[in-house]
């Protein structure tokens, strides 16, 4: 007999683990399944997990860093005996209730955990630019943890693709590091915020490359230059930058719910009346993958708060 | 820590790995990266787990930069297998442990 909770969480960012703390205080003994170690942002603890300082978190008057703020979050979880389980949702089967989930071999013919509510806190993950030698130099120049790896690109010229303030973050960041950070986007003005652009735009060491897109990652072992494109003219030239930060936006991690729940036209989670409630009931979505609009730390947190009470009220009323 | 993790520096390298009977797992880390942090665990229970058939060491990239240069690690967490002192294998980014067991298991 597969295990059976009142409360399954699937993901450990901010919202998953705010979720788990709002569930496990009303007793409800939510069991998370936080994710399995990667270097991307489909990690436990999620994205903020690649990232350095946070300031926007209310409560942090100097700020915090990522990696920091996601373990109080999940020591928090755990005081309140919410269980957290490193591993990774395989499958989902919404059709049955309760809803049936499952770690490891999809094709199990029992699932590991059924679940009378299920909220889905999967986050959203980095896009990669799918050009020609990307993957092959991925670690070897080509980088998405900015944190990560900056420091291997001192006193070189580093390249960051992409516009928003993801990729403003990085190369200021990367600014620390670098003799020069070319800042490579399509179009020509940024989708970052005020702030942000202003930040960027005062560093000496940023250079912005606009209407420019990498359409080549050159390099052997190692990246030596990249090809560009200019979007209006067409033109191609190489830009000699020894190391490519993507940082171009994120897609949802929502592939488990295809076909099963409703999704937005580009892969978010639908969600219904300002609540967390999805196409099927007793199905909770919050933060990044039902949100491709507000996307913060602070509004996931948020969001996962209402999923906990949107779950909690809807068992209170199937009377359990 | 486990005590099964040893801890490489660029002064005690050479000797702990070149010499070394069975294969060594070096994992390239800093303070600074969160992946690093998460497979910290992972590889404890590897160490453990698999004793006397692997040794695992950490080289924290900071302090050590001349390995960290000698293998042109650009990318952390970095793990490279070496056996008989010459890398034979090379792992980059955090990945969960059935997945680094199934790329190491070769070399065991």
């Amino acid at each position: 007999m597969p295990e059976h909770r009142k409360v399954v969480i699937v993901g450990s960012g901010p919202a998953g683990l705010t979720a788990a703390l709002y569930t496990a205080r009303a007793q409800l003994h939510p069991l998370v399944i936080e994710g399995e170690p990667s270097s991307t942002s489909d990690q436990p603890g999620g994205q903020l997990m690649l990232t350095t300082d946070v300031e926007n978190y209310p409560g942090f008057v100097d700020g915090v860093m990522g990696p920091e703020l996601m373990g109080m979050m999940r020591a928090q979880a755990l005081r309140f005996e919410a269980e957290l389980r490193t591993a990774k949702v395989s499958r989902l089967d919404l059709s049955p209730w309760p809803f049936e989930v499952w770690v490891g071999d999809p094709q199990a013919d029992e699932p590991t955990v059924v679940a009378d509510t299920l909220i889905i806190a999967t986050g959203a993950r980095s896009l990669m630019l799918g050009v020609p030698n990307e993957d092959r130099l991925l670690g070897y120049g080509v980088s998405t943890c900015a944190t990560c790896d900056g420091f291997f690109f001192r006193g070189q010229h580093i390249a960051v693709a992409g516009g928003g303030d993801s990729a403003m973050e990085e190369a200021i960041f990367l600014a620390r590091f670098g003799s020069k950070v070319s800042v490579i986007h399509r179009r020509d003005e940024l989708r970052a915020s005020k702030i942000m652009r202003e930040r960027a735009f005062a560093n000496p060491k940023i250079e912005f490359k606009w209407n420019s897109l990498v359409t080549d990652i050159i390099g052997d072992t190692k990246v030596s230059a990249l090809r560009l494109r200019d979007t209006v003219t067409g033109e191609e030239s190489d830009l000699d930058a020894t190391g490519l930060f993507v940082a171009i936006g994120h897609e949802p991690n929502s592939s488990l719910l295809k076909g099963q729940i409703e999704l937005e036209d580009n892969g978010y989670v639908r969600t219904f009346d300002g609540s967390t409630r999805t196409s099927v009931d007793g199905v909770f979505a919050c933060g990044d993958v039902q949100d491709d609009y507000y996307r913060q730390a602070v509004t996931s947190a948020g969001s996962g708060c209402m999923a906990a009470i949107d779950a909690e009220r809807w068992l209170e009323a199937k009377g359990e | 820590m486990s005590e099964n993790m040893e801890t490489l520096t660029d002064a005690n390298f050479d000797e702990q790995v070149k010499s070394s009977d069975v294969p060594v797992l070096v994992d390239f880390w800093a303070e600074w990266c969160g992946p690093c942090k998460m497979i910290s665990p992972v590889l404890e229970e590897i160490a453990d787990e698999q004793a006397g058939k692997i040794r695992i060491g950490k080289l924290n990239i900071d302090d050590n930069l001349d390995v960290t240069r000698r293998y042109e690690v650009m990318s952390i967490p970095t793990l490279i297998l070496f056996k008989d002192g010459e890398p034979q294998a090379r792992l980059i980014g955090a990945k969960p442990k059935a997945q680094l067991l199934e790329e190491i298991s070769a070399y065991l």
